[in-house]
């Protein structure tokens, strides 16, 4: 299985596996990791699963949706590697990701 | 206050298991008891009327949490028992099969129930409500054989359903007694584009609608649903979903103040200090509209008065209020309204609906109340983050979509 690295705004990473075709916020949900609160279960509806992508991955991950766009164009703390974690479905090519969560997400 | 140690939660559902993780993360280490009559781990409701229904998403990736988390987090769990009564002098409860457990804090998270309407033949095979997973494992295979399904109640679920019935090559007919689906939780303009897009896609739509009776065939299965201007629609299965009624017995049993679902204050808290409820059982303050009372079927609702009550129990600040907010996927739309348009005078549509694009905007004066956004993600997350602030708005501004619309506010 993959292993993705979720780091949180104060620096302290976890790397756990996470099982293909699932996404990476279930992988951060299924792993008691906090950061990433995921209100609306992945249906790409509320932002609150928003990671930074590791540069060496963003390239590696479809593009986003229009809907993913139109929720991150309006997130506050928007960078040029910001993406819905619920979006990104992990297979063999995203080994060894690495994603940061916002500190807004950490209330 | 005395250390609290024993945190008894009724109800594993969405509140339920959400606040129980919530209380972990919050640093409680004290006992958490987790009881639901539903023999599984808590898990979400929304995508059984979506993916769920369509195959599209399995009941692992529906739970909450994994399995291993309530081990790990020492959360005992009680799954498929029942709490029959409680005894709010003793600080007891009494579980199906006579077992009693006491508590030194209770919190209700009964969660609200499909309304049973009492329609002649409404016993026959093939009729169905939908707000477990068992409910919507009955619900799969009609859906997936192309079969025709009555949608008894236009709201959310009925739609949701419709569109997910289309999606699997079946068909779909949707009855409403008001004069537009969504009557009482969307506006005009967002029910007029839902019924149009529906119909679109092949779903019948009767509004002005009143169900008489169901008719069943010989063998007992529903075949049409009667309506009182004397209309026979035929159908292979029908679905009640004409709205909820929260599970407030035990409550009211516990002479708990209730009125239409538990009564509880802005730390969750029932008229017994040490009882407390959330989610869609209760009805609760919104201090954002004037603390006036409200019963709401959200997640978002549950969440913050999970949050709430994890506030209160741990001695940490009571959380800034939040705005109310609710989704719902059809087809390709995906529709997202925030806030509520309580006292709203007037409105603003921002793009075209013909578009498949387009918010309709509530406001009062100049105060943003509501936004009903579809296909318009960023003018949802721009209207929760407004509408809190309560900034006045340029109106011309709100008129046009080709501005974001969090820069719609007047300036100086
Ligand atoms: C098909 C469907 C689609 C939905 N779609 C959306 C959506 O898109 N967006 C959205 O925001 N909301 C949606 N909702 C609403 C959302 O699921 C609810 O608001 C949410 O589940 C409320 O959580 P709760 O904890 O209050 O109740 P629930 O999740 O219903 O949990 C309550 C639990 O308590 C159990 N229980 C009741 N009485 C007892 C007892 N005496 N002893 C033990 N256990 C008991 C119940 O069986 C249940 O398991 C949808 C609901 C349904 C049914
Ligand atoms: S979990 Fe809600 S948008 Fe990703």
């Amino acid at each position: 299985m993959p292993k993705i690295t979720y780091v949180t705004f104060d620096n302290i990473s976890t790397t756990v596996e996470v099982a293909n075709k699932s996404s990476v916020m279930d992988g951060a949900k299924n792993h008691g990791i906090d950061g990433i609160a995921a209100d609306c279960g992945g249906a790409c509806a509320c932002a609150t699963c928003h990671v930074y992508v590791d540069d060496a991955f963003v390239a590696k991950i479809p593009a986003a949706t229009d809907m993913e766009l139109g929720l991150l164009d309006a997130v506050g703390d928007r960078r040029p590697t910001s993406r819905l974690s619920c979006q990104i479905t992990v297979g063999p090519e995203l080994d060894g990701l690495v994603v940061h969560m916002p500190e807004s997400q950490y209330s | 206050m005395t250390e609290i140690t024993n945190i008894t939660i009724v109800g594993a559902g969405h509140g339920g298991g959400t606040f129980a993780a919530a209380l972990r993360s919050g640093g409680y280490t004290g006992e958490i008891v987790l009881i639901g009559d539903e023999p599984h781990i808590p898990y979400q409701r929304p995508p059984l009327s979506k993916d769920y229904l369509k195959d599209a998403a399995s009941f692992q990736q529906l739970q909450l949490k994994p399995e291993q988390y309530y081990l790990d987090q020492h959360v005992s769990t009680h799954l498929g028992s029942r709490v029959e009564s409680i005894g709010p002098a003793a600080k007891s409860i009494t579980l199906e099969g006579g077992l009693s457990l006491t508590y030194g804090v209770l919190v209700l998270a009964t969660g609200s129930r499909p309304r049973r309407i009492p329609l002649p033949g409404v016993d026959l095979k093939g009729i169905h409500e939908l707000r477990t997973i068992a409910d919507a494992d009955a619900l799969k295979p009609i859906m997936q054989d192309g079969k025709r399904i009555a949608l008894i109640g236009g709201g959310y679920i009925g739609l949701e359903v419709a569109a997910s019935a289309i999606g699997l090559g079946g068909g779909a007919v949707v009855i409403e007694r008001e004069a537009r689906v969504l009557a009482r939780v969307a506006s005009e303009p967002l029910s007029n584009f839902l019924q149009d897009f529906h119909r679109a896609k092949g779903v019948e739509i009767l509004v002005d609608s009143q169900v008489t009776a169901l008719e069943g065939d010989v063998e007992g299965f529903v075949k049409a649903v009667l309506l009182s201007d004397g209309r026979r629609i035929p159908c292979d299965a029908a679905l009640l979903c004409v709205g909820g009624v929260p599970n407030d017995e035990l409550a009211k049993g516990a002479g708990l103040a209730c009125d239409g679902g538990i009564v509880v204050d802005l730390s969750g808290r029932t008229s017994d200090p040490s009882i407390f409820a959330l989610g869609d059982v209760t009805r609760r303050p919104l201090p954002l509209y004037d603390d006036q009372m409200f019963r709401l079927e959200s997640v978002p609702n549950a969440l913050e008065q999970g949050k709430q009550i994890a506030a209160e129990l741990l001695g940490k600040p009571a959380p800034a209020a939040e705005v109310q907010w609710f989704w719902s996927n059809q087809y390709d739309l995906k529709i997202q309204i925030a806030g509520l348009p309580l006292g709203a005078d007037r409105r603003i549509v921002r793009g075209n609906p013909d578009d498949g694009k387009f918010s309709v905007c509530h406001l009062a004066g100049s105060r943003l109340l509501c936004v009903e956004a579809v296909n318009s993600p960023a003018d949802f997350l721009g209207a929760k983050a407004l509408i809190g602030q309560k900034p006045a708005m340029d109106l011309d501004k709100v008129a046009d979509s080709a501005i974001a619309l969090k820069a719609a506010i007047l300036s100086g």
